[in-house]
């Protein structure tokens, strides 16, 4: 008797705890985004980003939230990123519909055999930059020889490494160090040039407070090496979708202008309302503090606008410039990015010129020569 | 209620028994009393070294072998505290960080405890097929050791794919699942094991004996083998709970899932120079999820305890 009221206890209390543990699972069932409900005639389009819901990617996450796809027939689910998430073979692997990237990453896959291309190249400039503090005097490429260099690898390094070769610095000059998600061995001193994109890391240092003036970090105590400038910038976020279909599939192909013709009016509302913008991507998701998303918000739609062709048109110039540095350009180990020329179906200007005469039929201004970004002030902690 | 029968039935276990009884009495406030000393042993270490430890770490040769203690590489253990009250971001509705990190730590454990049971299913199953068959041993034994040698960076994306392919009547894979699998994919491997040993380590003449009685090989497993392994399961079922939690949180990075203690990990990971108590709070949540994982693999022990005759490292 004894035995089986102590079994029974035992029992009860493992069926409590798996209780426990099952509910918190349900709930976490419940949670995940499933909105099915709203389809009615239209398509379903999966867009696979190339990380985690922010506000680097305002535009799309604000045309489903402002009905843009919908109104094109479509609808759209944005599946977000993971560290080892690759959007360009996920979409080459025919799981989604559309992905976003950067060009340098995905000539490699498409060498590899990834057969899809660049139909509109939203980000005409790059973000990426490299910062160091004033008293460390590296104010152009060649400055960065002997200096301790941070870099994220993983493809993040081939606008520093080609703007050290254009200036006679080899990788080898440099000690290259792997930089974190976070900028504290940039702050601590360990890393003198540290890697920035100017929507997020250099924010996070002019969101910290600087134990020398009690203040946060001025923007005037940094030197800000910016590869546009240095003419070794990298063509960054666009769209791609998939080649194949592309030609096979009408559909599709109309699809396409659809989609990017909803993204373009995504990223000009975003633009516009940026307050707005950050707060439909918190909505969606995103733990950024609401300073800090504000920022990238802002930030971001510089890369876009003012345009010098209409949003997402792809400047040939340009792109030559991308596959020259990503043919011509060494790593640390001596390799390059690709080793022959790309295809002709890495990239096509036919959807998003369509996308553009449509809009600018329906009288959407798609150069946004008069917008000017907005003042963002930054807080302790990017609140 | 079985069990409980075979339970009866086995009155040589009656010293262990009363071993639990004494774990239970004087030795449990004991136990708690240790593992807070413990804790604050750490706590102290921790501020002691803030205090105490050079401000630039020790540097040998280029290497840091000490680390710095400056507030944003070391915060205090009261900044910490702090800014887990305080809300997750200046925002209006912004919940507080304690309830933020307890959402995700539970979405979290749910994913990790199925792919626990999961885990644990495939592992006995398994240990069970290489104790009936030799043949099935040879054939598996190599191949489960190998599966652990596949890393998590490859395996993510493709678990993420072929689900993403599955989808059968009402049934779709949802990316939690995936999560889960991998969890189960590191968790069942010290089962499967910790299981094939436990189940062989009868002594010969137990076994022997069994043949005299001419009992069948179920017989023999429920009630020779089974009770004989539980002294190896329990740490394999620790290690396996362990395994789950860490896949998990890992997973959830690799495939980018939302909700859970690794994506708090990824976003919070920027504020580690402007707001340096902020990564912290979801590391502390993942920290309760391993202990509450262990304590959930304790229940099952107390449940298993009469079995028990010692404990054997996998």
């Amino acid at each position: 008797m004894k035995h089986s009221t102590r079994w029974l206890t035992t029992a009860g209390a493992v069926a409590a705890a798996s209780a426990l543990v099952l509910s918190g699972c349900s709930a976490s069932g419940n949670s995940a985004p499933s909105d099915d409900s709203a389809s009615g005639d239209l398509t379903p389009v999966t867009l696979q980003l190339q990380w985690v819901a922010q506000a680097q990617f305002a535009g799309y996450y604000a045309a489903v939230d402002q009905g843009y796809y919908e109104d094109e027939g479509l609808d759209v689910t944005i599946a977000e990123g993971g560290a080892d998430i690759v959007p360009q073979d996920v979409l080459a692997s025919g799981d989604v519909d559309y992905a976003i990237s950067w060009v340098p990453k995905v000539l490699g896959s498409i060498e590899q055999g990834a057969n899809i291309t660049d139909v509109a190249q939203i980000f005409e400039r790059s973000a990426t930059t490299q910062i160091s503090f004033k008293d460390k005097n590296i104010t152009t490429p060649a400055d960065l020889a002997g200096k301790n260099v941070g870099s994220w690898g993983y493809g993040n390094e081939w606008e520093l490494f080609a703007g050290m070769q254009k200036s006679g610095v080899e990788v080898g000059d440099i000690n290259l160090v792997q930089q974190a998600f976070d900028m504290n061995a940039f702050l601590a001193g360990d890393i003198d040039a540290a890697q920035a994109m100017t929507y997020n890391e250099y924010a996070q240092v002019l969101e910290t407070i600087n134990p020398d003036t009690g203040e946060l970090y001025q923007p005037d105590e940094l030197n800000v090496i910016d590869w546009n400038d240095e003419g070794t910038a990298m063509l960054q976020d666009a769209i791609w979708a998939n080649t194949d279909k592309l030609a096979d599939d009408e559909a599709y192909a109309d699809q396409t202008v659809a989609f990017i013709k909803a993204s373009i009016k995504g990223w000009i509302y975003a633009a516009q309302n940026p307050e707005d913008a950050a707060t439909i991507v918190a909505d969606a998701g995103s733990a950024l503090p609401a300073g800090h998303q504000l920022w990238m918000t802002n930030e971001v739609s510089k890369l876009i606008f003012p345009s010098t062709n209409g949003v997402g048109l792809i400047d040939e110039a340009a792109w030559a410039n991308t596959v020259d540095i990503a043919m011509n350009t060494k790593n640390e180990t001596g390799g390059t990015i690709i080793t022959t020329d790309p295809p002709e179906t890495a990239y096509s200007n036919e959807y998003v010129q369509k996308a553009l005469d449509e809009l600018t039929a329906d009288g959407v201004d798609v150069m946004g020569a008069d917008w000017t970004p907005i003042d963002v002030t930054l807080q302790e902690g990017g609140e | 209620m079985t069990q409980a029968g075979s339970v009866r039935t086995a009155p040589a276990r009656a010293g262990v028994a009363s071993r639990g009884r004494s774990w239970l009495g004087q030795g449990m406030p004991r136990r708690i009393l240790v593992g807070a000393l413990g804790v604050l042993a750490l706590a102290l270490f921790w501020e002691l070294y803030i205090f105490f430890g050079p401000a630039d770490g020790v540097i040998v040769g280029g290497i840091t072998v000490l680390p710095r203690a400056s507030e944003m590489a070391m915060p205090h253990l009261w900044v910490m505290l702090e800014r887990v009250l305080e809300p997750v971001t200046g925002g209006a509705n912004a919940i507080p960080m304690w309830q933020a990190v307890l959402e995700a730590s539970l979405f979290t454990l749910g994913i990790a405890a199925v792919g626990w049971i999961v885990g644990v299913t495939v592992g006995l199953a398994l240990a069970l097929l290489m104790q009936r068959f030799k043949l099935a041993e040879s054939a598996i034994l190599p191949w489960i050791i190998l599966s652990q040698t596949v890393p998590l960076i490859a395996l993510a994306p493709l678990v993420r794919r072929w689900g993403a392919q599955i989808e059968f009547g009402a049934f779709t894979w949802e990316n939690w699942m995936s999560v889960a699998l991998i969890a189960s994919y590191l968790a069942f491997f010290p089962v499967s094991i910790g299981a094939l040993k436990g189940l062989g380590s009868p002594d010969a003449n137990h076994v022997d004996l069994m043949h005299c009685y001419a009992v069948g090989w179920w017989k023999t497993l429920w009630r020779l083998r089974l009770p004989a392994s539980v002294g190896y399961l329990l740490p394999a079922l620790r290690l396996a709970a362990a395994s789950a939690v860490i896949g998990s949180v890992v997973a959830e990075v690799s495939i980018g899932l939302r909700g859970g203690i690794g994506r708090l990990i990824v976003e919070y990971a920027g504020a580690a120079g402007s707001d340096p108590g902020k990564p912290w709070a979801p590391i502390f949540g993942s920290v309760l999820v391993g202990l509450v994982a262990a304590g959930f693999v304790g229940l099952v022990s107390l449940f298993l305890r009469r079995f028990r005759r010692g404990e054997v490292a996998s």
